[in-house]
């Protein structure tokens, strides 16, 4: 965890799930959301992402572990914890017979909140819904059943609020219609925690980033401090003759060859201010190796997270 | 208590009865008809009164008693098999709604709606067939704690199904068959000594016995007696679902 860890919201502390059929989706997980923050948990399919929001949520037992969520147990105090919490699940569960209005309104009621017309509206009109609440939901398209099921988690006024897989099968307009959202209610103090495929997404949403595979969290952290800690640059040089190894002189740089010694790559942290490349090209020069093309890439959230899955060991803390 | 969500859940389950109102209303309606014009009038017609009330009228209760049951064990069941088939459980389940008040929800809905029909019927009964309410509080009373019991019962169904045959299976295959040979249609005194010792067996014999006492003050077995069975009966599905949401069993594995 890290440690400017002021003021959790949610906590989850030995978190095991072992599903009925034996499977454990689960292992020992621990995790502190932080008041006002967006988080987001990624990890490839069947990591266990849906799982723990579920456990989260009371839709699933876990096997053992406890979690509070605003200060109260999900299990022993559930009411409070449930009450405070907001769910847009993954698949497009929706009662087809319903109106819009009337879905949003059950929504209300169910989570014990008292009749709130104008607020109602104004969720409804937040997503562009307000034109179709008397439509029923069967007829709608299914980016307009996401927001359904949007509005249908805002209609309590949640303090916290599951977004699981957002961005599943949804359109560009949706979607930057609910990031809008989204950082909207993270101004007005909503909690978000997210699970996306879309790593650009997370990198541009999230204020930190939890990362799940085989049902282990591998890492949390400040999605800033992970990409300096894992963003690397690299500089790919491709030479006009190939070389079979690398002159002596050139030890201490951090260069490997490639390419059957076509091209060498240099890696170099993108967060210094001196990246050395100046240095290097002079040095290579003065030992007579000659380039006809170069080019730089930055690794994005996506090797940070694939090298993270494939290589937990390396990149624990 | 979350009474909000409690009447949410009512609503919802109201709601989705008035929007089938032909399927849920009519059709029980139209076959109690037929149950009328052919044992009432057709058969009733050559067969004697049965302590000294006329066949068309002794069948009444035993045909309110049959839609009732098949009527709250259907709502119920379905009420709760829905969502869980549609997967909109998720919302339900991630609610602060103790099982307490989700019973009252989906259960109170489903015995308001067999009370009414059974009502209905017995509106509908008076256009065949004269007859009196000797005990009409008992009647309602009767009426009401069936409505209720059967009614978790089929929510217990609903619970436990995972098919839409699973859900129609016990209803088909017990409660039927338990409901035609529960005295509808004849008091079991007419039966051979022997089958009216079995017959005691059948949980659906009190019922319709107390039931038809409130309308004529007759009854094939005493009154305190089909009163406690049903209480027995509603106690029995009460310790069932308590112990299901206790586990959590099948639900949030
Ligand atoms: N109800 C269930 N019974 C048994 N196994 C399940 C159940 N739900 C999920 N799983 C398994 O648990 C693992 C994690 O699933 P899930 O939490 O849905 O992953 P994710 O959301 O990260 O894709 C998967 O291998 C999945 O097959
Ligand atoms: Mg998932």
């Amino acid at each position: 965890m890290t440690s400017d860890n002021t003021n959790p919201i949610i906590f989850v502390r030995g978190i095991n799930k072992t599903y009925s059929g034996g499977f454990q989706a689960l292992k020992n997980i621990n995790l502190d959301i932080k008041r006002g923050e967006i988080f987001a948990l990624l990890g490839p399919n069947g990591a266990g992402k849906t799982t723990l929001i579920s456990i989260i949520c009371g839709i699933v037992n876990a096997t053992s572990g406890t979690i509070t969520a605003d200060g109260h147990d999900t299990v022993r105090d559930y009411r409070a914890a449930r009450a405070s919490i907001g769910l847009v699940p993954q698949e497009l569960h929706t009662d087809a017979f319903e109106s819009v209005w009337a879905t949003v309104k059950f929504s209300r009621g169910l989570f014990g909140k008292a009749p709130n017309a104008a607020y109602l509206e104004k969720v409804l009109r937040d997503l562009s819904l307000w034109d179709k609440r008397n439509q029923k939901i069967k007829d709608l398209s299914g980016g307009m059943k996401r927001r359904v099921l949007i509005a249908k988690a805002l209609a309590h006024e949640p303090t916290i609020l599951f977004l699981d897989e957002p961005s599943a099968g949804v359109d560009v307009e949706l979607r930057h219609d609910m990031w809008r959202m989204v950082r909207e209610l993270r101004a007005q103090g909503t909690t978000i925690i997210l699970t996306t495929h879309y790593i650009e997404e997370a990198e541009e949403m999230a204020d930190r980033i939890g990362v799940i595979d085989k049902g282990e969290l591998i890492v949390v952290e400040d999605k800033a401090r992970l990409m300096r800690k894992l963003g690397k640059k690299q500089l790919t040089l491709v030479l006009r003759k190939p070389m079979t190894s690398l002159p002596a002189g050139l030890n201490a740089w951090p260069l490997t060859l490639s390419d059957n010694g076509h091209t060498l790559i240099y890696s170099f942290d993108s967060q210094k201010e001196e990246s050395g490349i100046a240095e290097l090209l002079r040095t290579l020069s003065e030992h007579g190796i000659d380039f006809k093309d170069l080019r730089s890439t930055e690794s994005s959230l996506e090797d940070i997270f694939v090298s993270l899955v494939h290589k937990p060991t390396e990149t624990q803390e | 208590m979350n009474i909000y969500g409690i009447r949410a859940i009512y609503r919802f389950e109201m709601a989705r009865t008035f929007r089938t109102i032909w399927e849920s209303i009519a059709a029980p309606v139209l076959t109690t008809s037929l149950y009328f014009i052919v044992f009432g009038k057709a058969i009733g017609s050559r067969m004697g009164d049965i302590d000294s009330v006329s066949y068309g009228a002794f069948i009444i209760p035993g045909l309110v008693m049959l839609s009732l049951l098949n009527e709250s064990i259907s709502n119920a069941s379905f009420g709760i098999y829905m969502p869980k088939w549609a997967g909109t459980i998720y919302e339900l389940l991630s609610a602060p709604v103790s099982w307490a008040e989700a019973l009252l929800g989906y259960v109170g809905a489903a015995a308001t709606k067999s009370v009414m029909l059974g009502l209905l019927i017995l509106g509908t009964a008076r256009l065949f067939v004269p007859y009196e309410i000797a005990h009409p509080w008992w009647m309602i009373a009767f009426l009401l704690l069936t409505a209720v019991t059967f009614s978790l019962f089929g929510f217990i169904i609903g619970l436990w199904a995972d098919s839409f045959q699973k859900l129609q299976v016990i209803p088909m295959l017990v409660v039927t068959p338990l409901t035609f040979l529960g005295g509808a249609f004849y008091s079991i005194n007419m039966l051979p000594p022997l089958w009216q010792k079995i017959t005691l067996f059948n949980p659906v014999v009190y019922l319709i016995s107390g039931f038809r006492w409130s309308f004529y003050g007759i009854a094939d077995v005493n009154v305190a007696t089909s009163i406690g069975m049903t209480f027995g009966f509603l106690i029995i599905c009460l310790t069932f679902v308590w112990w299901v949401f206790k586990t959590g069993y099948k639900i949030r594995n």
